[in-house]
């Protein structure tokens, strides 16, 4: 198993409730299975699901991905700055 | 200061009062601090590349804001306007559709409402052209305090 850091922003983190959670996943695990469980864990993400783009250690990731031991996935609604 | 410059381009950003004619008291803005420090000093060496200019700094507020606070300044300095008015715009625009950044309005009677954004842009597009080991990050906002912060 490999432990990775989950971390919300904004609608994301209002729907999740939290700013972040730690997952515990199989060691074969990509950002898609991480999403996934984010999805089951908190119900209330899934409308955002189009919606949100996944940042791993700090870099626009694709769903395959592969996870390690410590990664930090951030799930990130659209974003509007200025 | 940059002697040989001949001018300096600033975009400052301010909250204003209205959006879509209602009323608007304040922002709110979240942001995802350890990714935008890295995209700022990467649009910062992008821009060097792409621009002769002198210099560049850019600096993003986080958390509450009131009605004609700043929120986001773009300085540029360069030996002609041209390449700073440019290379401001640039950066800017940037700023808005790439940053891990949200707001949201502060509403009356205590209501919050998120601004519409859109999905974030991959910045830079091709990562291998710029360096990570010659980035040198800078602090967008050192603190959730009301001070703008400088160079």
């Amino acid at each position: 198993m490999i432990r990775v850091k989950m971390i919300y922003f904004a609608q994301v983190r209002e729907a999740a409730g939290t700013k972040g959670e730690e997952f515990s996943l199989d060691k074969q695990s990509t950002v898609k299975t991480a999403l996934s469980k984010a999805f089951e864990e908190h119900p209330k993400l899934r409308p955002l699901e189009k919606a949100i783009k996944v940042a791993l250690n700090e870099e626009i990731a694709q769903e395959d991905a592969p996870l390690q031991e410590g990664d930090r996935v951030a799930l990130l609604p659209p974003v509007v700055g200025g | 200061m940059d002697q040989d410059a001949g001018g300096i381009v600033l975009f400052v950003g301010t909250i204003r009062n209205q959006t879509n004619g209602r009323k608007v008291k304040g922002l709110e803005y979240e942001v995802y601090r350890r990714m935008a420090e890295r995209q700022i000093a990467k649009l910062e060496k992008e821009i060097r590349k792409r621009w002769p200019i002198k210099s560049i700094r850019l600096v993003h507020r986080e958390g509450k804001l009131k009605v004609g606070e700043v929120s986001v300044v773009v300085a540029v300095s360069a030996v002609h306007r041209e390449e700073a008015f440019e290379a401001a715009r640039y950066a800017i625009d940037r700023v808005k559709e790439s940053f891990p950044i949200w707001k949201r309005e502060r509403l009356r009677r205590g209501r919050y409402a998120w601004v519409k954004g859109t999905p974030i842009q991959s910045y830079p597009a091709s990562d291998q052209s710029i360096s990570e080991s010659q980035t040198n990050p800078r602090e967008i906002v050192r603190s959730r305090t009301r001070s703008l912060v400088e160079a």
